[in-house]
């Protein structure tokens, strides 16, 4: 099994917890990066400061959406402005279902759109299959490589 | 000139006067020469029969005795009056016995003697006087006199006549003039206020009174009538300033009433962005320790089910039943605030086909219940077709929720008439309700069933009721405890 990363950009330690024990139980944590506000995601993608970013970019990026500092919508909006990364699939994973966050969220290009259930035992199972289908079962587009 | 009915009044009234003046003058004055002609006349006939009479007298003696020279002689006597043309002396046979003058013409006496009396003949007085004695007739007298006196009479008279007629025509026209002024002045002045009325609206003139005939009855008349209508003319003006004021007044009102209106608009959108940040905000922030208190709730139950007995757990999954039970609460709240929220777009909604999806719906999801629907066809209303869907689907599930229990299950959805209103009706024969709290059905998080014998958030129903309300319609329900409910809408 050859699977890329998962970036999880999270703001809140006990969803990040939460995450990170439903992707345990499906044997998925060595894969999961975690950016904890919109600056730290878009560090890891593009490097801080004009530094380089990661060597390969991650399978998946699971977004919040309420970040602090640059919230969800915008790192959507810079990774799908950037060369690099204008075809990484990104999933929103986020609180609220209003219906304008939908709209904005696939307006800016999002891949998918999942609401986070309270129900842990929904929740590890949407986590679950998110990292099955993402990491597993969905073919990523060519990665560009850096020269 | 211009025809007569155009004159001036004041040139009428001369004319007038001077005709009729004129015409009594030369009435008048034919009257007087007349007169004065057929007198003359009389008077010079009675002055030549007299003359004839002496004459004759003394012509007795001549004609007795033929005595043609004395005759002759009595007859020369008339030269002493120049108004005598001819005379004659005819004897009883008719024969001339002698003549005045003596070379008379044949054309100045007539052959034969003429009948006994005086005439005018040819401008001449002519006349024939018996000549008798004794009663015996001797013989006939004639005498012609010319007329010279009449004519001199006739002449002077119609001279007077003129002369007076035009003194008479020059006074009358001084006096028409002068007169005419107490006639015509007040016509004029009346005249001439009116068009003062009529060009300038200035009621506030009034006509001079120059008397009080007539004229001045009407001068009255007609200052009476400007009182009037000058009167009436402030009133009007007086209603028309308070007609502009309440207008002007009513117009700042409606300009204030505006201004509220306007300002109540923005306070309600000011209200309404922060009801939108305010669900956005719980939307996001609210759920998450509710999933953080069930998710270490089940790792607590995962992790450590050893250390925990059976109380610990049981507690552990009441924690977990609350924690999902408010996220269905903010859910159902997040939902109502949407419903307020939302646009509203009207358009015609088929309401029979909106239940009969709704029905199936429920169905499919709990296909193991059997509840018999009657859904009346063809109900149709305008409004909201998403959030008439919302009440709809609110309304039926509850029907269906509450019937649970129910052995045979119905719910129907009809329409009916109320008071005159058409009203749409979801009866359903399930657990229905205590009217004593049909009041408290509509409210937020107002129950009338504890969780435990039907979930429910009491979310639902306020739902539909805020769908209603904006739809301008009216929502009440009726029911009785085990009887079922029914609920009444209109749109």
């Amino acid at each position: 099994m050859n699977a890329g990363k998962i970036l999880l950009v999270e703001d809140n330690p006990d969803d990040i917890a939460l995450t990170m024990r439903a992707l345990k139980s499906h044997n998925m944590t060595n894969d999961v990066v975690v950016a904890q506000d919109g600056v730290q995601a878009l560090d890891y993608l593009f490097g801080a400061e004009g530094g380089a970013g990661p060597d390969e970019l991650p399978a998946v990026v699971l977004l919040d959406l309420k970040l602090p500092k640059v919230n969800g919508l915008e790192v959507l909006q810079r990774i799908r402005a950037d060369e690099r990364t204008r075809l990484l699939p990104v999933v929103i994973l986020t609180s609220s279902d209003e219906e304008r966050d939908l709209i904005d969220g696939y307006r800016l290009g999002a891949n998918s759109y999942v609401r986070k259930p309270v129900d842990f035992v929904e929740f590890t199972q949407a986590a679950k299959q998110l990292g099955l289908y993402w990491l597993l079962m969905n073919r990523a587009p060519p990665v560009p490589r850096r020269l | 000139m211009s025809p007569l009915r155009d004159w001036p009044i004041k040139r009428k009234l001369t004319a007038i006067l001077l005709l009729i003046s004129g015409l009594v003058l030369v009435l008048t004055s034919a009257a007087f020469v007349t007169y004065q002609v057929v007198t003359f006349r009389g008077t010079i006939q009675s002055h030549l029969a007299t003359r004839s009479r002496i004459l004759a007298a003394n012509s007795t003696a001549a004609l007795a005795f033929a005595n043609e020279a004395d005759a002759t002689e009595i007859l020369a006597a008339l030269k002493y009056d120049p108004h005598m043309v001819a005379a004659a002396l005819y004897n009883q046979d008719g024969r001339v016995l002698a003549t005045y003058p003596v070379a008379a013409t044949a054309d100045l006496i007539p052959a034969a003697p003429q009948p006994d009396g005086y005439r005018f003949q040819g401008g001449r007085l002519v006349g024939s006087t018996p000549v008798a004695q004794g009663g015996k007739r001797l013989g006939t007298l004639y005498i012609a006199s010319d007329t010279k006196d009449v004519s001199d009479a006739l002449r002077l008279s119609g001279v007077i006549a003129i002369v007076v007629l035009a003194i008479a025509m020059l006074a009358a026209y001084a006096l028409a003039a002068a007169l005419q002024g107490r006639i015509s002045a007040p016509i004029l002045a009346l005249a001439e206020t009116a068009t003062a009325v009529s060009t300038r609206q200035d009621y506030s003139v009034r006509a001079p009174k120059l008397g009080e005939d007539e004229l001045g009855t009407l001068t009255d008349a007609f200052n009476q009538m400007l009182v009037r209508i000058e009167d009436q003319d402030r009133e009007l003006r007086r209603y028309a300033t308070e007609l502009e004021q309440r207008v002007a007044e009513r117009t700042q009102e409606l300009q204030e009433r505006h201004e509220a209106v306007r300002r109540n608009a923005a306070e309600l959108l000011a209200a309404n962005q922060e009801l939108d940040a305010f669900a956005y905000s719980v939307s996001h922030d609210l759920r998450a320790p509710l999933r953080s208190i069930d998710g270490f709730s089940h790792v607590l139950l995962e992790d450590y089910a050893a250390q925990l007995d059976q109380a610990g757990r049981d507690s552990l999954q009441r924690v977990r039943a609350a924690s999902q039970r408010m996220a269905t609460l903010i859910d159902d709240l997040l939902k109502l605030a949407r419903v307020t929220r939302a646009e509203m777009r009207t358009e015609v909604v088929d309401l029979s086909g909106m239940a009969r999806d709704i029905v199936a719906e429920l169905q499919r999801a709990t296909p193991e219940r059997h509840v018999e629907f009657a859904i009346a066809p063809g109900l149709e209303a305008r409004g909201d077709p998403r959030l008439l869907r919302v009440a709809l689907d609110n309304l039926l599930r509850n029907g269906w929720k509450y019937t649970a229990k129910q052995p045979r299950p119905q719910i129907e959805f009809a329409s009916t008439n109320v008071n005159g209103e058409r009203a749409f009706v979801v009866r359903d024969n399930g657990a229905g309700f205590d009217m004593k709290y049909a009041d408290k059905l509509f409210g937020v998080f107002q129950r009338l069933h504890s969780a435990a014998e039907f979930e429910g958030t009491g979310v639902g129903l306020a739902t539909v009721r805020r769908i209603i309300t904006r739809h301008g319609g009216r929502i009440w329900a009726e029911g009785a405890v085990d009887r079922g409910a029914t609920f009444y809408f209109t749109l």
